[in-house]
């Protein structure tokens, strides 16, 4: 607390205090409006958390239980709150155990800052005690980052640190410190980063590539829109729903431009990809003009890009030039953030409703539903399915939740049938798919949005990887709901040696330890089920619940997911079974 | 993209930047992720000041070019990135050859190998003589087929070098970052 701490600071020259590095990065952290960080302390990086324990009452250190923890609540609070996540780790192992979380923010686009203790600068490169060359292992999954051995270095590069995460595409940021410039005192004085001369990172949205979309657009008779996150880091959910309702073009959705529209809006025709439904996937290879929206024709998208929508003219908006022709050719592209390049296209769209072709996505919707949704949500079978956990999670939230998935098959039915009325609402690890990540996500999901309700779903396997994050909601009474689809195995990929690898399971069956138990061993509410009836009352239960609760719902062992392009496969090869 | 079955084809990446440190390691990443190989590689000083210039040749499709110079401008640190085919650009290559002294008298062959190359003596000592030549890859190939014969006791050729026909506009630009 800063009541406790020795009045050390000098005033040296006007507006400038002489403070220690480590100091200093609390005024830059507090500068930049953060509040909360996640991380872990360690040799190299004790100068800096000394601080943390005298800014306590200014700002809020959460010790999650590995430093991969750190960085997906880091995470999960960005991508809430639209805000840079913070994760402090320290040098070495504290450092390497950031590369997941690194690579998954840097691939789903997620602002972050990463704060890592380095050893002395006069010990870089003698092999010292955690010594580590995180600045050559983070390079490639970060969007930018640096190692400061001088402390008088700090305020401009931390300054730039975030002012790089959060502009344009926003994206992880590491900054490596060294020991000594933590403890060295220098004059501090702090300005925010503006510009960064070799760095622009908002296109200038051309009127005339604007123009030439509408043109075509408004000319298409069975146009298709998929939009994906860009639509919800770029704020511009507004405008989508205007030009969706204005053109009356069906909208598709990629799992990360999940939750941007609401789930119930007539036109909201549902996700596109390997798991997405079977309308979007088909239609995708007979519309005459696809409008793509912040997204980035990922393969877990397209499928075979020798027979992606190769009828269609394509339109591409995005932030980043570097999307654009890279795996889909565009015919236009409108390079922007959505919100201005959307709001300078509205205007010049004509009012339609091409009932007709919406008609063919109500038809298709009817065929899947009668295919796979019906016995997903509403099944017969004795078992539980995760669908009909889905269901009564919407239904007891009134459809406000936010969901946090971990990857896998929960993941896929999650983002299959969670619906949502508000924005930032659908938190999973898109890209990179990676297990472990929902629990501590859900964690900064819920510091982030202390209002709302935020339950993760995760699979047995994932569960295990971050598991120990129940330290962290015990020891910070964080009111997180827990939900483990159990099915007692490694789902997705089982589900693929069925499928194309003549049902050799190996290594896919889990035998797993009392979850309840260790729930329990936690202090945290917790409870198993197994069987229908209880399915209601236990979820309401469970939301209703002030605290942190724990539920374990044993599932049917061996359902897939359905529909499904295989790997390779065209979108128009998109299976109901 | 299908494009990327096109046939491959010689590049030159011309690459501004700032001059930090790591910006090396980032931007040969950028290959490796692609696991394609860097055929030659050259950094210095630029025409404007405090900007550091990339000179990068690869062996790949016009699609991989296109994914790589996108990927290279998207660095921080990179202020712009260039593509070109050899027919666009001025290229050139230097190289050292290190011969022993003898054979500059005792094979009369080698003094002509030195005029008809328009090669350059840098130095000469008791044991050994050092040439250097300037020019194109094949040049440069042709003076070393014709020397090997005899003995070439150290031999390096540099990264290429180049400077485009059409103008690069980066002065321009740095204007406009900072606007």
């Amino acid at each position: 607390m800063e009541t406790l701490k020795k009045e050390k600071a000098k005033t040296t020259k006007q507006n400038t205090i002489r403070i220690s590095g480590a100091e200093a990065i609390i005024h830059c952290l507090l500068a930049e409006g953060v509040d909360l960080i996640y991380g872990y302390p360690g040799g190299a990086i004790m100068p800096l958390y000394d601080e943390f324990y005298k800014f306590q009452d200014k700002l809020t250190h959460i010790l999650t239980r590995h430093e991969q923890g750190a960085t997906h609540a880091a995470q999960g609070f960005a991508r809430v709150t639209g805000k840079v996540g913070v994760a402090v780790a320290t040098s070495g192992p504290g450092a390497t155990n950031l590369v997941t979380g690194l690579a998954d923010a840097q691939i789903d686009s997620t602002p972050m800052v990463c704060i890592t203790g380095q050893v002395a600068r006069h010990l870089l490169g003698s092999d010292a005690f955690q010594e580590t060359d995180i600045i050559g292992i983070s390079t490639p999954v970060t969007k930018w980052n640096y190692q400061v051995t001088e402390a008088a270095e700090i305020p401009k590069i931390l300054a730039k640190a975030f002012y790089i995460a959060r502009s344009g595409r926003p994206g992880p940021v590491l900054i490596d410190i060294t020991k000594n410039a933590q403890i060295d005192t220098f004059d501090f004085e702090y300005e925010p980063c503006k510009a960064v001369r070799s760095y622009k990172p908002y296109p200038t949205p051309e009127a005339t590539a604007v123009e030439a979309a509408a043109a075509l657009i408004n000319s298409a008779k069975k146009p298709l829109i998929v939009f994906g996150q860009g639509v919800i880091l770029g704020e511009a959910e507004q405008q989508l729903k205007e030009l969706v309702e204005k053109s009356g073009i069906p909208a598709a959705w990629t799992i990360l431009g999940l939750s941007a529209l609401d789930s119930n809006h007539p036109l909201n025709v549902g996700m596109v990809g390997m798991h997405g439904n079977y309308g979007p996937n088909l239609l995708t290879n007979e519309c005459d003009v696809l409008i793509a929206i912040g997204m980035r024709f990922d393969d877990r998208v397209t499928g075979s890009l020798d027979t992606y929508a190769k009828q269609a003219k394509v339109i591409h908006f995005d932030i980043d030039p570097a999307e654009i022709n890279k795996n889909v050719k565009a015919d236009v592209a409108v390079l922007g953030n959505a919100k201005q390049t959307l709001s300078m296209l509205l205007p010049l769209i004509n009012a339609n409703s091409h009932q007709d072709w919406h008609n063919e996505f109500k038809e298709k919707y009817k065929i899947e539903f009668d295919a796979v949704i019906k016995n997903d949500v509403y099944p017969t079978k004795e078992k539980l399915t995760m669908a009909e956990v889905i269901e009564e999670i919407n239904i007891a939230s009134d459809h406000n939740a936010i969901i946090v998935s971990d990857v896998g098959q929960h993941q896929m039915i999650a983002c299959r049938y969670a619906k949502f009325k508000q924005s930032k609402s659908n938190v999973t690890s898109g890209g990179l798919g990676t297990m472990g990540f929902a629990l501590p996500a859900a964690i900064g999901a819920k510091m982030g949005a202390m209002d709302r309700e935020v339950v993760a779903i995760i699979g047995d396997g994932g569960y295990q990887m971050t598991i120990q994050e129940l330290g962290t909601i015990f020891q910070n009474k964080t009111p997180v709901k827990i939900v483990v689809l159990n099915n007692e195995h490694l789902g997705m990929v089982r589900q693929w040696q069925e499928l194309f690898f003549e049902k050799r399971y190996a290594s896919t069956v889990m035998t797993n330890p009392d979850f309840v138990k260790i729930a329990e061993g936690y202090h945290i509410e917790s409870k198993r089920i197994s069987e229908r009836k209880d399915l209601k009352a236990t979820i309401q239960e469970m939301l209703a619940s002030k605290d942190a609760y724990f539920l374990e719902v044993c599932v049917e062992k061996e359902d897939n997911v359905f529909p499904m392009i295989p790997a390779g496969a065209s979108v128009s090869e998109v299976r109901l079974k | 993209m299908a494009e990327r079955n096109m046939e491959k084809k010689w590049f030159t990446i011309s690459v501004y930047s700032e001059n930090n440190v790591g910006l090396l390691n980032r931007i040969s990443g950028i290959f490796l992720k692609r696991h394609i190989n860097i055929e030659s590689l050259n950094v210095s000083k630029s025409e404007i000041e405090n900007v550091s210039k990339f000179t990068i040749v690869v062996y790949t499709t016009p699609a991989w070019v296109h994914n790589i110079v996108g990927q290279i401008e998207k660095q921080i640190e990179v202020i712009k990135a260039f593509s070109h085919s050899d027919e666009e650009t001025i290229y050139q290559e230097s190289a050292l050859f290190k011969i022993a002294s003898s054979l500059l008298f005792d094979e009369r062959n080698i003094q002509n190998i030195i005029k008809e190359s328009n090669a350059q003596i840098v130095t000469v000592s008791r044991d050994f003589f050092v040439l250097s030549k300037s020019g194109r890859r094949s040049e440069i190939e042709e003076m070393y087929e014709q020397l090997k014969p005899y003995g070439i006791m150290q031999f390096v050729r540099s990264g290429r070098i180049a400077v485009s026909k059409a103008e690069m506009q980066i002065s321009k630009l740095i204007k406009e970052f900072n606007q």
